[in-house]
């Protein structure tokens, strides 16, 4: 392979990208010698087990995928904006389009909830961190290191062009030559590795970490939204490590899993890929379930209208998620018995999502609802949430399905439950949780400008594009005619994108601004919340947690501890030593090995790869004969920490 | 806490892994031969390797997974236990059977090329209403 296949040449934006990419890195490396930070960067973050740095961190990941995904969405939004556009090439467009999609659902949703999940959950159950910490920092490193290894694929060797869903036979060696859907089955299967661990993790953590008296009815909507999306995570997530795994032999070994060629079955990979990727969605929308939930009983000052409800409808949804794939294919002709039956379970999965949808305006029925910008977001979600869950139920319907089908009609669909679900929640969420995560609220004024040309945006964005798709607009084009008629509603679509494009820039902005201005807390409940998270006595939880465990006697046990004014202030007699897990290394030596076994894989470069996974293995081996019970925080520790902080 | 319990409840060699282990590679090379080393037909081959999987996966249930554990102090570990096994059970079959039936319906089945009975083909075809959809190539594609 000579240098100009490996690296990507010939288009003045990727030359761009990389000047930029090597600036970025000269700095960071730069910035880091030059304040001695190396030390402090290995010993607090790069090794550690705490699940509050964890998620910051998967946060931190988020927001840089967020901000690359949307780069490509303007780009593709810039080529649409007019009819016969030169701007991008089909084939630029069309790797654009597959990174847009594949960052935005696996590399940004998914960590966003999961950092969120590890900040807020273990708090939430009153828990000093979750069950295997170790395990935590595999899952973020994995995860990190498999965005990484999809990301490069820009610069290095070519971008995946098959779409998000790589169908086959287009995501074959024969139509999609090269590294570039190698780095697709790579990425996914490195990251997908953290994934499942993160599921098991948090499943065992609920389940055996909970405060005394915490039963299971007894814990917080979020907490328990997270559980149900860890039991479709074990489940679902196997499904695409075996597909991926069967792909990659077919592209990497000449195996005919789903070749046209040697009796392979083509659709066979649409079916595997849409098993797990319809309980996908719904992993990354319970939890944002959950967070609207902890958000709108949090400023609307009542309980949860309809707690078991809540509970019983995830349940339900988790079980109807992994019954309802065919219908992102109903076009390819099952008959009439199969898309029955499959539009009529994905009908059924509105009725537990439109309980809930019931549930948060009751919660809001005659509540005193403060206007703060998480509840903004929050009463931003139930509105053009609903738009998006409508057209779905338009698009379950097979025998419409049919019209609808790979028309901007289904994009825009999936953008008004994917944007205004996901994204909204992780907003709101970020804002909630903020203080507890860095001491300070995000300021409320700028958050509400971020809020408005968010919200506004979106809808511009992507409110015309159910009319491009009506009249026949199909997604993944990289152009279109004049005569075609969609210019105008386009235009209109890509200001909307690019407000959205600014109001993240605001956002960032309100970042930068809170953290030069932003008034510090002084306690540990910025938002007179309700749930555990909000009784620590500092805003920043220290790397313990809680000093004391506390001992739940109910549903928003410390809300109505504030009512009856009986919280309890901690006294030195009743500490005891803390057990905490050591920091560790090893997990983020694994993740790099991860990174040179992927890569050598993604070029054919078996001898890279056998390295790599030797590597892997060696340090499992390592970890295994490692006897490391983690260490005691002493009482005194304990004492000098929680006076510091009064 | 939790990790120093567990950790002094694991002592002596791990017998039960290592045989496990050993006897899950077993299985594996033997459906290898099975499949590339015997004359046997297709029907067999798979009929032994199907049999090969289940045994296979018992054995990872068995050996690794902990599905005899139970806990006699809360009654909502052996809860967990079995709502766990029983929605597996279901994931699998909705996984196994779904994907058979759904493969093997309507114009899936023509790209097989496969040339099912009479009765079955016109169920199919009439479910459609209309002739226009024969093209079943570029179905399966384009999808």
């Amino acid at each position: 392979m000579k240098w100009d296949e490996f690296f990507v040449t010939g288009d003045p934006m990727i030359y761009g990208a990389d000047v930029s990419i090597v600036l970025t890195m000269v700095g960071i490396l730069f910035y880091l010698t030059k304040y001695k930070k190396w030390k402090w960067l290995w010993d607090e973050w790069l090794t550690t087990v705490d699940h509050k740095k964890l998620g910051i961190m998967y946060i931190v990941s988020a927001v840089l995928m967020l901000f690359r995904g949307g780069v490509d969405a303007l780009l593709m939004r810039t080529q649409l904006a007019v009819p016969e556009a030169k701007f991008l090439d089909s084939q630029h467009y069309n790797e654009i389009f597959t990174t847009h999609g594949t960052i935005m659902i696996i590399f940004m949703a998914m960590p966003f909830l999961i950092g969120l999940i590890n900040v807020v959950v273990p708090l939430q159950i009153g828990a000093r961190d979750v069950a295997y910490p170790y395990l935590n920092a595999v899952s973020f490193w994995t995860f990190f290191i498999g965005a990484m290894l999809f990301n490069i694929s820009f610069v290095i060797g070519g971008s995946p062009s098959a779409g998000w869903t790589s169908y086959m036979p287009l995501a074959s060696n024969e139509l999609s030559p090269g590294p570039g859907q190698n780095y697709y089955l790579l990425g996914l299967q490195i990251a997908g590795i953290g994934t499942l661990l993160t599921g098991i993790n948090f499943l065992v953590t609920i389940l055996k970490m909970r405060a005394p008296g915490m039963t299971l009815f007894r814990m917080p909507m979020f907490t328990w939204s997270s559980l149900v999306t860890m039991v479709i995570i074990i489940f679902a997530f196997p499904i695409l490590t075996v597909a991926l795994a069967l792909m990659t032999f077919d592209r990497l070994f000449g195996s005919h899993f789903f070749t046209l060629q040697g009796a392979g079955m083509d659709m066979l990979w649409a079916n595997l890929f849409w098993l797990w990727g319809h309980p996908e969605v719904y992993i990354v929308i319970l939890p944002a379930f959950g967070m609207f939930s902890e958000i709108i009983s949090t400023f609307s000052r009542k309980t949860l209208f309809g707690y078991k409800a809540m509970i019983w409808s995830m349940l339900l949804i988790a079980g109807y998620s992994f019954l309802v794939w065919v219908h992102h294919f109903f076009t390819m002709g099952s008959g009439a018995l199969v898309n029955s039956v499959f539009s009529i379970t994905t009908m059924a999965i509105g009725i537990p999502t439109g309980v809930k949808i019931f549930n948060w305006l009751f919660t809001m029925y005659r509540g005193k609802i403060q206007f703060t910008t998480p509840m903004l977001w929050s009463l931003g979600f139930i509105v053009n949430f609903v738009i998006g869950g409508v057209t779905g139920v338009m698009l379950a319907m097979a025998a419409a399905d049919y019209q609808y089908h790979n028309t901007y009609f289904l994009v825009s669909h999936f953008h008004y439950v994917l944007i205004a679900g996901t994204v909204f929640a992780c907003f709101a969420g970020l804002i909630y949780w903020y203080p507890k995560m860095f001491g300070y609220k995000l300021n409320e004024r700028i958050g509400k400008w971020v809020f408005w040309i968010f919200t506004i945006g979106f809808n511009v964005c992507f409110f015309p594009q159910y009319f491009l798709g009506l009249d026949g607009m199909p997604r993944r084009v990289y152009t279109y005619s004049e005569e075609s008629g969609w210019g105008p509603l386009n235009m209109v679509s890509t200001i909307g994108g690019f407000m959205m494009g600014i109001a993240f820039l605001v956002l960032v902005y309100n970042m930068y601004y809170s953290f030069r201005f932003a008034k510090r807390e002084t306690t540990g409940d910025a938002w007179d919340g309700r749930t555990l998270e909000w009784s620590t006595p500092t805003a920043m939880p220290p790397f313990y947690n809680f000093a004391k465990i506390p001992e739940v006697t109910g549903l928003d046990h410390f809300w109505r501890q504030k009512q009856a004014g009986k919280v309890e202030k901690l006294t030195a007699n009743e500490l005891k030593p803390i057990h905490m897990p050591s920091n560790s290394g090893v997990p983020f030596i694994m993740a790099s090995f991860f990174f040179v076994a992927g890569f050598g894989m993604v070029f054919d470069w078996m001898w890279m790869a056998i390295i790599g996974l030797v590597g892997v293995f060696g340090t499992l081996i390592y970890r295994s004969f490692e006897y490391d019970d983690g260490y005691y925080v002493s009482v005194e520790e304990i004492i000098e920490t929680e006076k510091i902080s009064k | 806490m939790a990790n120093k319990t567990a950790a002094n409840e694991h002592h002596g060699f791990p017998w039960k892994h290592l045989i496990g282990f050993v006897l899950s590679i077993v299985l594996t090379l033997f459906a290898l031969w099975i499949a590339l080393g015997t004359d046997l037909s297709l029907t067999w081959i798979l009929i032994i390797i199907f049999g090969f999987a289940f045994l296979q996966a018992a054995l990872q249930l068995l050996m690794f997974m902990h599905v005899t554990e139970n806990s006699t102090k809360s009654n909502l570990t052996s809860r967990v236990q079995i709502g766990n096994i029983l929605f597996a059970a279901f994931v699998a079959i909705v996984i196994v059977i779904g994907s058979v039936w759904v493969m093997a319906a309507g114009h899936a089945k023509h790209d097989k090329h496969n040339h099912a009975p009479k009765t079955e083909n016109h169920e199919n075809h009439g479910s459609h209403g209309g002739g226009s959809e024969h093209d079943s190539g570029e179905h399966g594609s384009h999808e």
